[in-house]
């Protein structure tokens, strides 16, 4: 949607302003905006596999009924595409407005995807006055996601970094934990069978492989730009080498793999397994305390780092109630907002704000979270590494599908 | 009731759902041969098709298809005519068929559910008799659920299929004098058995034949057991094509459309064989009933087959028992039998977003339910008015022997096309239509769409005992001064309440188990149970699955109960009516 | 086609009654090979019971005890298709999805072999009734006497050792029910075939001409 000369102005305005200029000060129009969003109710449709997501949504709805009179429904889907595919719809169909999504849980390839089709409405970050708040240097996959520069049209929400999980009262000793993927083999032959990855056509499952192909791959640069048919032979050729030995000692022979994240978190919980990864660096905690895997359950991240990016909120071009979205997403970008979300009681997701913008009250909030021995610490996760050009995974899960399609 | 509204009514019935079904299978088509500018694609040509067959493990996921669906099919016709002999031909043995309702009223991702807990290697089964018979301390690395060969999908269609296939032919039977030709057929020195197999299945057959079909076209496109028991690499057709529609690259759209097609074309092709078969086996049958042979194989096979049949249900209970256990676990790991933790937490949690979603079920279910029966009782009256001829079906003399029909009208097989066509083949169609009618996230499409599946397991349970009805007390209504419509309200409806409520009951039970349809015409908006259930099952808590598996189950359930006490409340003490 | 079952149909001490009510008290009766035992009674009066119990398919409601024999076997305690006796009842009850051919050949005992043995017996079976050449014919294309007629040959065609008779000329128009009465007396005779008549017709008990006892005395 092309932008009107005001907004242009006042985005400019925001971008030129010092960063320790209080949110309020910027933006007259946010003024507008939030009353014309009194009355309005956003459909927001968030993937509600979760139950604490689900509850905190709730709860986010009812603080932004309270303070700005907007009401928030949860449309609950079971996969993200499910919002996409109604998006398009509605394009085939040739509804510009009045669609039945005002804003949608976003991340990777379903954001690529809606951009490049022109989907989403944007840019909408400028709009934002909390997006000052928002860490742009240190989180870089705030603002850049699989290469591509999001350009405002989608607004961060939380972060999330591969994390591995594991049970203690299995692997009691944290040395005996394998922290690389040489290590993950040794250990798959110490015990065989109990170790699985998702189904690459799966997020998570994909960038499982994606995190091996950083760990083993020669040139790491490569892997920022487009892949071709030769950079990615070359760079793959050492993941394929492993990957055929691992194989067979997976979980089932490596002949069936857990759809999600979650149902393999399952495994662990049946002790089928004894190691799950996660994009949420509190999984553990989180399922720990409300009885999803058992309280023993630890975290660790790999030696050289693991793959982070950010989760984002979205707002369809055709949304109806587009002033209400970006009360909420401004909403979920509050430093309050952002340290109950990371809070293991509540969500549990790391914050995407950097945290030198805050003032003293806001930076307390986040030292009084909930604490864990089930949480990675800093040291232990490090810092998030980017993830690759979309091409990359692509290639990598077709090239998994061609390699183990015929068991 | 003019004569002329009546006559509109199988016009009405089949443009209720036939549109929607078109406009939906044009919106697969469409992008399967290159067009749909809605994400740039608009070149006409067969680059989907071929993406299609390239796409490693293509062939095995076609197989798969297909043995899953045969096989189901094939096992389940097997165990249904044991079981149902079994209930025919033992008079004890009639009260089980009382317990066949509740299981049709669990949806099949409720069941799928359960029993994948209940054959895991960590699962329920297992958990009996470890470590302490078995000795392992560790789940044992073996594959039931989402073994290659499907065949945990097949037990778990076989759990809803065999009770639907039995009470298709224990209805059937009620419109044929089956306890006197049983009698005569055992007199002349045939076995319980061998007079079931010979004298009275041969006479229902007829009837069952689009029961079985429906159950053929289930079995090859069945999408939430699959995902749940199949295997995931390769997945089956069905699951191929939801996958590459839900796909992030949107591009893949032509491709999802090219598998639902072939889908299509797979069932059809199934279809047309299986009526061959059948068309041989009736040859072959023939011969093998003037042969004259008392039953020699027959009486073991029989007892096999009900006691498999019997197996089924029994498996259905206790995976039951175990998703209710479940919803009231708040741990449960290997290798306890029984959760470690008991909480009422989890109904409580859930409880509280349960209203709304089960209100929308039930506005849903009642409304299309309400709508069908008006639909089919103005088709069945029609037909009976003698608006279009009752046609025959010829049996193997040319005569079925009955004098009222089991042909019905041509468009009962027009009826059975939501049956048999894959959901996902038209509804991603049918929400384009819905959206640029700009009717889409209301309860009105959510109703229509609901409607689609209700109205042939309507149309098919009350068909049978409505056309049963025996003519001569409407004749002495009419003699006794009755109009048309008179007669209708208070002969014939009263005498009919029991199967037509029944029936209300399998209607309200069809719509409350609808996934994809209240998705898609409801965009999410309208929450019912079973979207509920399948979105939070996609997390993967078995204790949240549970309870809103039984949720799921509750209503319809209910609902049975419902219809079977209004039926002896409003008769209470009229015997003849029992 | 005359066939020498032997044994006579005896009745010993049966007793029948549903719900306290006595329906059959005592019975003691003899039927000699070829002799027919009529018994009459009005509506309720427990004859149709009775042959039900005979034939093993009484409902499990009633109460019974006594003896069945058909010469030196005993009746009682084996299933209904065991026990060789044959039944006709009001309604013909020919199977409507096979031919009359088809009805017959179901009765024939498969030890009868091969297939072209088969048809002659039928034919010769149809020819007997006065119905040659009608074994494809569709049941329900025949006439209520023809049908009757290929109900009896049926029953015959089973080789039963007795033969129970549940008011089978109920439904035939009173020239026909004569015709049928005697093709059936005939029959039984010609094979020696203990009968076991139910009727509330005199007529029908003149015809049979043997003994005959009256149930239902309140």
């Amino acid at each position: 949607m092309p932008m009107n000369r005001r907004t242009h102005l006042a985005s400019l305005l925001a971008l030129l302003s010092a960063p320790t200029i209080s949110p309020a000060q910027t933006a007259p129009d946010w003024a507008a905006t939030l009353a014309k969003a009194r009355g309005q109710t956003v459909y927001f449709n968030a993937w509600a596999g979760d139950a604490q997501t689900n509850a905190f949504i709730a709860w986010a709805g009812a603080e932004l009924q309270a303070r700005h009179g907007v009401q928030v429904t949860h449309v609950r889907l079971k996969d993200t595409a499910e919002a996409v595919t109604r998006v398009i719809a509605e394009k085939a169909a040739g509804r510009t407005a009045d669609g039945s999504i005002d804003l949608v849980w976003i991340n990777g390839p379903n954001f690529l995807a809606m951009k490049q089709q022109g989907l989403l409405h944007g840019p909408v970050t400028p709009l934002l006055p909390n997006f000052q708040l928002v860490d742009t240097t240190v989180k870089r996959s705030n603002v850049i996601d699989f290469t591509t520069p999001v350009d405002g049209f989608a607004v961060p929400w939380k972060l999330a970094q591969i994390v591995f999980i594991y049970d203690s009262a299995r692997i009691p000793n944290p040395a005996d934990v394998p922290r690389s993927a040489e290590a993950l083999l040794a250990w798959a032959r110490k015990h065989p069978g109990r170790l699985t990855h998702p189904n690459p056509s799966n997020f998570l499952g994909a960038t499982f492989l994606k995190q091996m192909l950083y760990e083993l791959a020669p040139d790491l640069a490569a892997m920022q730009q487009p892949a071709t048919d030769e950079t990615f032979a070359r760079t793959s050729a050492p993941l394929w080498a492993w990957y055929a030995q691992l194989r067979p000692l997976l979980w089932r022979g490596g002949r069936q793999f857990p759809d999600n994240g979650s149902a393999q978190r399952q495994l662990l919980n049946d002790g089928e397994i004894d190691i799950t990864l996660s994009f949420n660096p509190a999984e553990a905690a989180v399922s720990a305390a409300s009885g999803l895997l058992p309280p023993t359950v630890r975290s660790f991240g790999l030696r050289k780092g693991s793959i982070g990016n950010t989760s984002f909120v979205a707002i369809p071009f055709n949304a109806a109630h587009k002033e209400g979205a970006l009360v909420l997403a401004n909403f979920l970008l509050a430093p309050a907002t952002q340290a109950r979300a990371q809070d293991i009681a509540q969500m549990g997701s790391p914050n995407v704000l950097d945290l030198r913008r805050l003032g003293a009250a806001d930076r307390a909030l986040f030292d009084r979270l909930t604490p864990s021995a089930a949480l990675p610490s800093a040291a232990d996760l490090g810092p998030p590494q980017l993830e690759p050009h979309a091409s990359w995974m692509t290639r990598v899960t077709a090239e998994w599908q061609r390699r183990t399609a015929n068991p | 009731m003019s004569a002329a509204l009546l006559r509109a009514a199988p016009a009405l019935t089949v443009a209720a759902f036939g549109l929607p079904i078109a406009a939906g299978l044009l919106g697969t088509v469409l992008p399967a041969f290159g067009h749909m500018p809605a994400i740039g694609v608009d070149q006409w040509g067969l680059q989907a098709w071929q993406a299609l067959f390239d796409h490693p493990g293509f062939a095995t996921s076609l197989w798969l298809t297909l043995r899953i669906g045969l096989l189901a099919t094939v096992l389940s016709v097997l165990l249904a005519v044991g079981l149902a002999g079994l209930l025919a031909t033992r008079p004890a043995a009639a009260r089980l068929g009382a317990w066949l309702a509740p299981v049709l009223a669990t949806p099949h991702s409720a069941l799928a559910i359960g029993l994948a807990f209940l054959i895991a290697p960590s699962g329920w089964l297992v958990r009996w008799v470890s470590p302490g018979l078995t000795g392992w301390a560790l789940p044992p690395d073996a594959t039931t659920v989402g073994h290659v060969s499907g065949l945990a999908v097949v037990a778990c269609l076989l759990l809803k299929e065999v009770p639907y296939l039995v009470l298709m032919i224990l209805g059937a039977l009620n419109q044929v004098a089956a306890p006197a030709q049983l009698a005569a057929a055992r007199a002349l020195g045939h076995s319980a058995a061998s007079a079931f197999l010979k004298v009275l299945l041969p006479q229902v057959w007829p009837q069952i034949r689009l029961p079985v079909f429906a159950v053929l076209a289930f079995s090859l496109s069945v999408v939430d057991v699959a995902l749940v028991l199949g295997p995931g690499n390769p997945p089956t057709l069905a699951v191929l094509a939801l996958r590459w529609f839900s796909a992030p690259d949107v591009q893949r759209y032509p491709q999802a459309a090219a598998a639902a097609l072939l889908l299509l074309g797979l069932v059809a092709a199934c279809l047309l064989a299986w009526h061959a078969a059948d068309r041989l086996l009736a040859r072959l049958g023939r011969r093998w009933i003037e042969r004259g042979g008392r039953g020699g194989a027959v009486v073991p096979a029989s007892a096999l087959a009900a006691g498999a049949g019997l197996v089924l249900l029994a498996l259905t209970a206790l995976l039951l028992l175990a998703l209710g256990l479940w919803s009231l676990a708040g741990a449960w790991r290997y290798p306890d039998a029984l959760p470690s933790v008991w909480t009422l937490g989890n109904w409580q949690q859930q409880g509280a977003s349960l209203a709304g979603p089960a209100a929308n079920t039930a506005l849903v279910a009642l409304c299309a339910t309400a709508v069908a029966l008006v639909l089919t009782l103005a088709c069945l009256e029609n037909e009976s008015a003698g608006g279009v001829p009752a046609k025959r079906r010829a049996g193997p003399t040319g005569n079925t022997g009955r004098t009222s029909n089991t042909g019905g009208q041509r468009s009962l097989w027009l009826l059975y096309l939501p049956l048999l066509v894959p959901q996902v083949a038209f509804l991603f169609g049918a929400q384009v239509l819905l959206v640029r009618a700009r009717l889409d996230a209301t309860y009105l499409a959510v109703v229509w769409t609901h409607l689609i599946f209700v109205l042939p397991y309507l149309y098919l349970s009350l068909a049978d005992p409505w056309r049963a009805f025996d003519a001569r007390y409407a004749r002495t209504g009419a003699s006794l001064g009755a109009s048309r419509w008179r007669v209708f309200w208070r002969i014939k409806l009263p005498i009919l309440l029991k199967p037509t409520l029944i029936a209300c009951a399998v209607a309200f039970a069809v719509s409350v188990g609808q996934y994809l349809p209240t998705l898609f015409a409801g965009s999410g908006r309208i929450a019912t149970l079973t979207t509920e259930a399948v979105t939070l099952a996609s997390g993967a808590d078995r204790r949240v699955t549970a309870v809103w598996a039984l949720l799921q189950a509750l209503l319809p359930l209910a609902a049975f109960v419902l219809a079977t006490a209004l039926h002896r409340w409003c008769f209470a003490g009229r015997r003849g009516m029992a | 086609m005359s066939d020498v079952n032997g044994g006579a149909l005896q009745l010993q001490a049966v007793h029948i009654t549903l719900a306290g009510r006595v329906l059959i008290d005592h019975l003691q009766a003899t039927v000699a090979p070829g002799d027919c035992l009529t018994l009459m009674g009005p509506s309720g009066s427990g004859k149709s019971t009775l042959l039900a119990w005979l034939a093993g398919t009484l409902d499990p409601v009633f109460q019974a005890s006594g003896q069945a024999r058909i010469g030196a076997d005993a009746l009682t305690g084996l299933p209904p298709e065991q026990r060789g006796v044959g039944i006709l009842f009001q309604d013909d009850l020919l199977f409507p999805h096979l031919s009359v051919g088809g009805n017959l050949a179901f009765a024939l005992p498969a030890a009868v072999r091969p297939r072209a043995v088969r048809l002659a017996q039928i034919d010769a079976a149809l020819a007997e009734a006065g119905l040659a050449g009608m074994a494809p014919r569709d049941p329900a294309t025949l006439s209520g006497g023809q049908r009757a007629r290929v109900a009896l040959m049926r029953t015959l065609l089973a080789r039963p050792r007795a033969l129970l008779l549940d008011e089978p000329f109920n439904k035939l128009d009173a020239q026909l029910r004569q015709d049928f009465r005697r093709f059936v007396f005939d029959h039984a005779r010609q094979r020696a075939l203990p009968v076991l008549l139910v009727t509330h017709d005199d007529a029908d008990a003149q015809a049979a001409g043997g003994q005959v006892i009256t149930l239902g005395r309140p």
